[in-house]
C-alpha cells in the first residue's frame, strides 16, 4: 500500500500494458459478485514485514513509516496514476518564468484531523524544522536549496531559489506537518510521533507495538470520504507466516515473491478469493564496477562482460520472468526512458572478441583468460540476506566463465559490506539495486563531484558530458529539454558500461478479491485507495465502532 | 550468613561493571553505527545531514567519553533514548514488550516441567520397555525437529487446512471488542502452537535428566529398604524416590530464571509475536547501542541473582557452603 508522495521511494512510470492485461486484472466486471455498489464500511487488512519507527516523516527513514504516513498526511503536490505531478494540498501552483521561485496556491477550509484548519503557517513551519540544524532529519537537502520562502497570506506560499531547480518541485510532496501542535516544542520527543496528526484520508487510531498500526478513515477528507472505514497495517515479520495468513483470511493485502505468483497462487480456490496484480516496481539491480580498479578502467572489457551476461535468463533464473530486462538508470515506459538504447545484447563471440582486442587473449590451464601473466579473475560482492541477488550473481558466474573469466562470490552483511569495501573502495564488482524516483535527476549517483568517500558514485563513474548534461537536467523545467539530456545520457552510459544494468523486477501485490475498484495505472494500484470500496452483502469486518 | 551475603552482594558491583565496560566495547567493535544503518545509500540523505545526526546522538564523541556519559545515566537507572528514528526510551521499549515474553516463557515453563517430569520419571520406572524408548525417540524428535519448521507446517495444518486455530499474533482483530472471557479464549487459541511447539522442542533435556537422576536414586538402598517393607510401588516411586530425584532438577529451574526475559527470535518472528527476542535482534542490527546496551544489562544483572539465589539455596542445604569452608 505504497501511497508515497513523499520524498522517497516513490513509483515510477510503467508499462500501462504490463499492468492491466495480467489474467486477473480484468475479471472483476465478468463475475457477478452481488450487487457491485460502493458501499462505506469494512476494513483492509495489509500485511508488512517491518514495523513503523516514527510516524513524523522527516524522522523516520524506513518505508514502513513512509507507508502508514502516506495515509495520513499530505505533501503539497501528489504523483497522480500516471506520475505526473498534481495538487494535494496546493490546487496549483506557478514557477517564475526564470524558473527561480514557485508560488503555491493553497486549499481552503482543509482541517487537520483535530479540527484546526491548515494554513500557510503549517507549510513554512515544516520547511523550517526541516533545515533547522537541531533536527536529526535525513532528508534537508532539498530544501536547503531554497534561497527564501514567504507566504504572503494564509493561502499562498512560495519558495524561492538561487537557480533553477527541477527537482524542486518533486521535494514539496512531502509531509505537511501541523505547526499548531509541534511549533516551539522539541520534534523529537514530539508524542505525534506515536500519535500522528494530519490531513489525510485517514486519522490515526491505534498503534499496538509490534502487532498492528490501525487506521480509521477521515469523513471530512478533502477529496471525499474514503470508502473502506478502517486500514490495519499488521505486522508479520516472517514472509512465509504472511502468506499464510493471507490463505487464511488473516490478510487482504501482501506482495507475493515470483515463485508465489507464478507457481502457488493460480487454483480455482486461490483465484476466487484474490486478485493478483503485476506491474514494473521502481527500482532496479545492476552489477557495478569499480572504475578505479585496473581490470575494469577498460571500457571494451566492461562492453564485453555485459555481452557476456545473457540478461534475460537472469529474469526467467531469478524472477521467473516477472521482470524487464534494464538497459538505464530508468523505469521502461517514463518519459525519461529512452526506448532503443543501443545496450550490448547477449553474444558471446562479440565478447570474446572484446575481450581479446583489450589484450585478454591467451587462456591458461584451467582456461581462465591471462594478460601479463595475470588471469582474469574478480569478486562480486552483494549483501546478505537478498537471495535474489545471490543467484543473479551465481548465473553470472556461469556465463563469465564460458568466455573465460573466473568469479568468485562473496555474500557481506550489510554494515561490513559499507564499511570495509564500499567505504573503504576496496571492491571488485557488486550486485546492488537502485530505487528509480519519479524525477529522473540522477546527480547523486552518476555526477563525477559525488565520488567522494561515503558518496553515492563510489564506482567512480566520471563524465565530463554525463556532468553537463545532468546538471542542464536539473536546472530547466521544460520537460522536452529535460528528456533530451536523459536520453543522451543513457546513450554514454550504455556505451561506456560502468555498470550492467540488469533487471527492473515487477511488484506482485495481491489483494483480496472484495475490494473492488482497483485500476492498476502506470503508478502501481494504490493511488487511488480512496476510491476501493466493498459492496455491502461482501463486507466482513461487520462492526466500525469508533474506539 | 549476613557476613556471606553481604560479601557476595557488593561483589556484585565490579561483576557489573565489568560487564557493562566489556560488552559496550564488543558492541562498537561490530562494525557500521545507527546512522549508517539508516541513511547509507539513500540519495536523499548528505554527508552534512549524516554529521548532524551523529552528532544527535552524541556518536562524534570519542568512545571513553560516551561509555561515561552512557554509565552516568545507567547509575540514576536512566537506560537513554533509543537510536532507532523514534528516538523513544529504551525503558519504554522494553517495558512494553517484558510482560509478553514472560508470560509466555512461564507458561512454558510450567508446561515444560509439568511434562518432562512425569515422562522422565515413566521412562525411569519403565526403564528398556517399549514405551521408554517410544519416549526416547518422541522427546528427541521435537529436540532435533527444527522448530521453525515444524512450525510452518503445523500452521499449516491447523491454520490453512483446517482453520482451527489462528496462525500469527497474539489476538484477532476486534477482540478489544470482546468480553473477558472470548477475549481470553482468543488470545489461548493464539498461543496454542507457539507454546506447544517451545515445549515441544525443549522436553528432551529435562525428561533425560529427570530419567538419569530418577534411575540413580531408584537404585539406592533406602528404596531397597522401602520395597522391603512392603511399601507400594505408588508410595516408592512418588514419596521417596521422586522427592530425592527432584532436588536437581529445581536447582535448574532456578538456573532457567534469566531465560524468562530472553526471547527466540526464530520463534518470535515466525509467529509474529512482539518478544524480547525481536527487540533485542532488531536493535543489534539497526546498532540500536543504548537499546541493546539496556536490554543486556538486564539480562546480566538477572543472571548475576539468579546464581547468587541459586548460591543462597546452595548455602542453606549444605553448611559447608555457609562456613567458608568448602
Amino acid at each position: 500500500m505504497k501511497r508515497r508522495v513523499t520524498t522517497f521511494l516513490i513509483f515510477t512510470l510503467s508499462l500501462l500494458l504490463l499492468a492491466s492485461c495480467d489474467s486477473n486484472g480484468n475479471k472483476e466486471h465478468g463475475t457477478a459478485r452481488g450487487a457491485d455498489k460502493p458501499a462505506y464500511g469494512d476494513t483492509l487488512v495489509e500485511g508488512t514485514i517491518g514495523e513503523p519507527s516514527n510516524l513524523i516523516p522527516i524522522l523516520a527513514t524506513d518505508s514502513a513509516s513512509f507507508d502508514v504516513a502516506g495515509f495520513i498526511y499530505n505533501g503539497l503536490v501528489k504523483y497522480d496514476k500516471n506520475l505526473n505531478l498534481t495538487g494535494d494540498l496546493a490546487e496549483s501552483w506557478d514557477v517564475s518564468a526564470d524558473g527561480l521561485s514557485i508560488t503555491f496556491h493553497l486549499r481552503r477550509g482543509v482541517k487537520w484531523h483535530d479540527g484546526a484548519e491548515f494554513t500557510s503557517r503549517d507549510v513554512l513551519y515544516t520547511y523550517r524544522v526541516t533545515i533547522d540544524p537541531k533536527t536529526p532529519t535525513a532528508y534537508a537537502e532539498s530544501f536547503k536549496q531554497v534561497k527564501k520562502v514567504e507566504a504572503p497570506d494564509a493561502y499562498t506560499f512560495r519558495a524561492t531559489y538561487d537557480k533553477p531547480f527541477a527537482p524542486a518541485l518533486e521535494s514539496w510532496g512531502s509531509a505537511v506537518l501541523p505547526a499548531h501542535l509541534l511549533e516551539g516544542k522539541d520534534i523529537t520527543k514530539s508524542p505525534l510521533s506515536r500519535k500522528p496528526v494530519g490531513t489525510g484520508p485517514y486519522r490515526f487510531g491505534q498503534w499496538v507495538a509490534g502487532q498492528k498500526v490501525v487506521l480509521e478513515s477521515n469523513h471530512d477528507y478533502f477529496e471525499g470520504r474514503p470508502y473502506i472505514e478502517r486500514y490495519v497495517y499488521r505486522i508479520i515479520p516472517d514472509t512465509s507466516t504472511m502468506y499464510m495468513e493471507l490463505k487464511s483470511g488473516g490478510l487482504d493485502l501482501m506482495p507475493l515473491t515470483p515463485v508465489q505468483f507464478a507457481r502457488q497462487t493460480d487454483s480455482a480456490k486461490f483465484t476466487a478469493r484474490f486478485r493478483k496484480y503485476r506491474y514494473p516496481s521502481s527500482t532496479y539491480v545492476y552489477l557495478g564496477y569499480n572504475l578505479r580498479h585496473p581490470l575494469f578502467k577498460d571500457r571494451r572489457v566492461r562492453q564485453a562482460l555485459t555481452a557476456a551476461i545473457n540478461k534475460e535468463e537472469i529474469i526467467q533464473g531469478v524472477l521467473l520472468g516477472m521482470g524487464q530486462i534494464a538497459h538505464g538508470p530508468y523505469k521502461p515506459g517514463t518519459w525519461a526512458y529512452k526506448p532503443q538504447v543501443k545496450d550490448f545484447a547477449y553474444d558471446p563471440s562479440r565478447a570474446r572478441q572484446l575481450l581479446a582486442e583489450a589484450g585478454w587473449k591467451k587462456r591458461n590451464s584451467t582456461g581462465t583468460l591471462v594478460k601479463d601473466g595475470r588471469p582474469f579473475q574478480f569478486t562480486i560482492l552483494t549483501n546478505q540476506g537478498n537471495a535474489e541477488r545471490l543467484k543473479a550473481a551465481q548465473i553470472i558466474q556461469q556465463r563469465l566463465r564460458d568466455v573465460g573469466i573466473e568469479v568468485k562470490i562473496r555474500v557481506v552483511e550489510w554494515a561490513s559490506f559499507l564499511s570495509q569495501f564500499i567505504d573503504t573502495g576496496n571492491f571488485e564488482a557488486v550486485i546492488l539495486g537502485w530505487t528509480i524516483t519519479p524525477d529522473p535527476d540522477l546527480f547523486d549517483v552518476w555526477h563525477s563531484s559525488k565520488t567522494g568517500p561515503r558518496e553515492l558514485n563510489f564506482v567512480g563513474f566520471r563524465n565530463a558530458e554525463v556532468d553537463t548534461l545532468i546538471e542542464q537536467g536539473r536546472t530547466t523545467f521544460d520537460r522536452n529539454r529535460r528528456q533530451q539530456c536523459y536520453y543522451r545520457i543513457q546513450d554514454i552510459l550504455a556505451w561506456e558500461q560502468p555498470y550492467t544494468f540488469l533487471y527492473v523486477p515487477d511488484a506482485l501485490p495481491v489483494v483480496s478479491a472484495r475490494f473492488h475498484g482497483i485500476e492498476p495505472a502506470p503508478a502501481g494500484i494504490s493511488y487511488n485507495f480512496i476510491h476501493w470500496y466493498v459492496p455491502k452483502a461482501e463486507q466482513v469486518y461487520k462492526e466500525t465502532a469508533k474506539p | 550468613m549476613i557476613a556471606y551475603l553481604t560479601k557476595r552482594i557488593l561483589m556484585l558491583i565490579p561483576l557489573l561493571f565489568g560487564i557493562t565496560l566489556i560488552t559496550f566495547a564488543v558492541i562498537h567493535l561490530a562494525p557500521g553505527e545507527p546512522v549508517d544503518m539508516q541513511t547509507a545509500m539513500n540519495p536523499k540523505v548528505s554527508a552534512e545531514a549524516r554529521q548532524k545526526m551523529r552528532e544527535f546522538y552524541g556518536l562524534d564523541k570519542p568512545l571513553h567519553v560516551q561509555y561515561v556519559t552512557w554509565l552516568g545515566r545507567m547509575a540514576r537507572l536512566d537506560f537513554g533514548r533509543s537510536f532507532a528514528p523514534d528516538n523513544r526510551p529504551v525503558t519504554d521499549k522494553i517495558v512494553e514488550r517484558i510482560p509478553i515474553t514472560l508470560s509466555l516463557n512461564v507458561i512454558a515453563l510450567i508446561l515444560e516441567f509439568g511434562l518432562a517430569i512425569p515422562i522422565g520419571i515413566l521412562a525411569a520406572v519403565r526403564r528398556e520397555t517399549l514405551l521408554d524408548k517410544g519416549i526416547t525417540v518422541f522427546v528427541f524428535l521435537g529436540f532435533a525437529m527444527p522448530t521453525f519448521w515444524l512450525a510452518l507446517l503445523l500452521m499449516y495444518l491447523f491454520g490453512v487446512k483446517l482453520g482451527w486455530l489462528p496462525i500469527s499474533g497474539l489476538h484477532s482483530l476486534g477482540s478489544d471488542q470482546l468480553g473477558p472471557i472470548a477475549w481470553f479464549w482468543d488470545l489461548a487459541k493464539h498461543l496454542v502452537l507457539p507454546v506447544g511447539i517451545a515445549t515441544f522442542g525443549s522436553l528432551a533435556g529435562l525428561s533425560r535428566y529427570m530419567r538419569s537422576t530418577m534411575l540413580e536414586v531408584i537404585r539406592q538402598d533406602y528404596i531397597t529398604t522401602a520395597r522391603a517393607k512392603g511399601l507400594s510401588e505408588r508410595v516408592v516411586i512418588y514419596k521417596h524416590a521422586l522427592r530425592n530425584a527432584l532436588l536437581p532438577v529445581i536447582t535448574l529451574l532456578g538456573f532457567s530464571l534469566p531465560g524468562l526475559i530472553g526471547g527466540s527470535v526464530i520463534f518470535e518472528t515466525i509467529f509474529a509475536i512482539p518478544g524480547m527476542g525481536q527487540l533485542f535482534y532488531q536493535g543489534v542490527m539497526m546498532r540500536d547501542y543504548p537499546l541493546v546496551m539496556g536490554i543486556l544489562v538486564i539480562g546480566a544483572f538477572l543472571t548475576l541473582i539468579g546464581n547468587l539465589l541459586a548460591d543462597i539455596c546452595y548455602s542453606m542445604a549444605d553448611p559447608r557452603i555457609r562456613h567458608g569452608r568448602a
